[in-house]
């Protein structure tokens, strides 16, 4: 796969979150770089969106600054159905942040959107081992702060 | 003008291996691994006039690494200086460098070294770090989902290999249990001593899904260094020389998901061009082997078997030290120890002199060595050879 920009999140970067008065580490939250705004903009309002090339329509995430397909560096950020299918996975079993000890084994699949970006994230509501490539999925949306939300999948019916 | 055989490898220095904390950097296994291969090649450090180098993940200073080496080791009045990085093609790419300058009559001697130190000497009192640090970064959006690491990355192209090709881990495995086969007869390799079965292999732990511990390479401190002169030159010096038949570099782009292919057809075309030969030719192959399935997909690239059926194509030990292929014999990335693509290059330099003990495979004229980095993002062939 392409690797996304250099937009690091160091392992041990995590905001502390106290629920029931016992202090737990979260998961990472992402950053909100000048890149993603519009993308994360979309997700507090439960839309996926994913980057347009202007010149020759090809859909790509995360976000660049030209597109691979014809190199024009016109983009703009459209919507799209949020429905696709899993085109691969795998199944974590180390711990690399401290916010994931709890749930490893854990999942994290590479979801083919219908209109033919791909988009990693994770397929909630499907126990690791039941995960198979073509499932049919479609967005869901889960809140991590006030300013970030990050789309997630679960399984659709079929059509 | 054809580089095939104008140019030979003279001279091959390697460190102690794996939990080797002689030095406190990288920069000492370098220097240690670069007077080893002058040692070998008996030749004088003040001989090298060109240095290469490829460092690894915890090089500090890394984007002047040949500069920051070249004063360390007080070495004066070379022709010839670059750090390079195409992950682990960059091997390959080095001895390239060095032939193409060397052929040009811009240097004589060069050296090319790769060296890292991604494990910590244990603290007493404290837990043993794990290996996973230096390969287990996560970025932007993908650590929000748990997406950490090399491993995970290769694992997603692994999964769709199987789910189009019914490639199982049964197939994976015996990459796996054939290199340690080898590995076992490798008194250098850091597990010469552990042998290992289909059953230990299924039983290992899983590090990320569909891979066990020991479809993963091995991690490990040391340098290796190999020293390119001239094929007249090189014929008079203390080493057999291993002569460079041909040589080529592949990077295919696009998504590896969707290929499933690394950029071997392209390298391998212009390097068995170049060395006038073809598959047959082959006596032994040393494949890069970050993953079990990477070296299944570049069986497949090579066309040693057609796409997809790689997995039957070495499942009753083909490539082991009984079979037909031999394959990564000494133990590869996977059972030897992990230089990057300095660890193929070290055993097809040995393979070919006829110089790998227990493990030397007979017949030994035409060896292939392959280089990969990123997830199948860059591929380099060099054929070597014991003859011009």
């Amino acid at each position: 796969m392409i690797l996304p920009p250099a937009v690091v999140v160091p392992p041990t970067q995590s905001s502390p979150k106290v629920t029931n008065c016992m202090a737990e580490i979260s998961k990472p939250v992402p950053s909100i770089t000048p890149d993603l705004s519009e993308f994360f903009e979309g997700a507090r309002n439960n839309r996926l969106i994913v980057q347009k090339c202007e010149q020759c329509a090809r859909l790509r995430f995360p976000a660049y600054e030209i597109c691979s397909n014809c190199r024009s560096t016109r983009a703009s950020w459209v919507p799209v159905s949020g429905r696709g299918e899993v085109f691969s996975f795998n199944i974590m079993h180390q711990v690399y942040h401290p916010g994931f000890a709890a749930e490893v084994p854990y999942a994290v699949v590479v979801i083919e959107l219908e209109e033919g970006c791909k988009f990693v994230s994770n397929l909630v509501g499907v126990k690791p081992h039941e995960i198979r490539c073509g499932m049919p999925v479609e967005v869901i949306f889960e809140k991590l702060s006030d300013e970030v939300t990050i789309p997630k999948f679960r399984l659709r019916a079929a059509r | 003008m054809s580089l095939r055989a104008k140019c030979a490898i003279a001279g091959l220095g390697q460190t102690r291996m794996g939990r080797n904390y002689d030095h406190a950097s990288p920069v000492g296994f370098a220097a240690e691994a670069i007077q080893l291969a002058v040692d070998d090649a008996g030749l004088k450090i003040t001989d090298i006039d060109g240095l290469l180098v490829n460092p690894g993940v915890t090089w500090m200073d890394s984007v002047m690494a040949s500069f920051s080496l070249q004063q360390a080791m007080g070495l004066k009045d070379l022709r010839l200086s670059a750090t390079m990085n195409i992950g682990g093609a960059t091997a390959g790419a080095m001895i390239m460098h060095a032939a193409q300058a060397i052929d040009a009559g811009l240097a004589n001697v060069v050296a090319c070294v790769f060296a890292d130190a991604p494990l910590k000497a244990p603290t007493p009192g404290k837990a043993k770090e794990g290996s996973a640090a230096a390969y287990g970064f996560g970025r932007g959006l993908n650590a929000a989902f748990g997406q950490f690491g090399v491993n995970a990355m290769y694992a997603f192209v692994a999964r769709r290999h199987m789910h189009l090709y019914g490639t199982t881990n049964e197939h994976l495995g015996a990459i796996a249990v054939a290199q340690r086969q080898w590995a076992n007869m490798n008194p250098d390799a850091q597990f010469y001593d552990t042998p290992m079965s289909m059953a230990d292999y299924n039983s290992s732990r899983w590090i990320v899904e569909p891979f066990h511990l020991y479809d993963c390479c091995l991690v490990s401190n040391g340098g290796l260094a190999v020293i390119v002169t001239s094929a007249e030159r090189a014929k008079d010096l203390k080493r057999p020389p291993v002569y460079i038949l041909g040589m080529g570099q592949g990077h295919p782009g696009g998504d590896p998901m969707e290929t499933l292919a690394s950029g071997a057809p392209i390298a391998k075309e212009t390097a068995f061009k170049m060395a006038g030969i073809e598959l047959d030719d082959i006596d032994l192959a040393e494949l890069y082997d970050c993953y079990t399935f990477t070296v299944l997909v570049t069986l497949e690239d090579y066309g040693f078997c057609k796409k997809g059926e790689s997995g039957p194509f070495v499942a009753n030990g083909r490539t082991g030290p009984n079979g037909s292929l031999p394959v990564n014999t000494g133990g590869g990335q996977l059972s030897s120890f992990y230089m990057w693509g300095m660890t193929p290059v070290s055993e097809g330099i040995l393979q070919v002199r006829g110089e790998a003990g227990r493990r030397q495979v007979p017949k030994h004229d035409i060896g292939l060595v392959s280089g990969n980095g990123g997830i199948l993002s860059t591929h380099s062939t060099l054929v070597l050879g014991a003859h011009p």
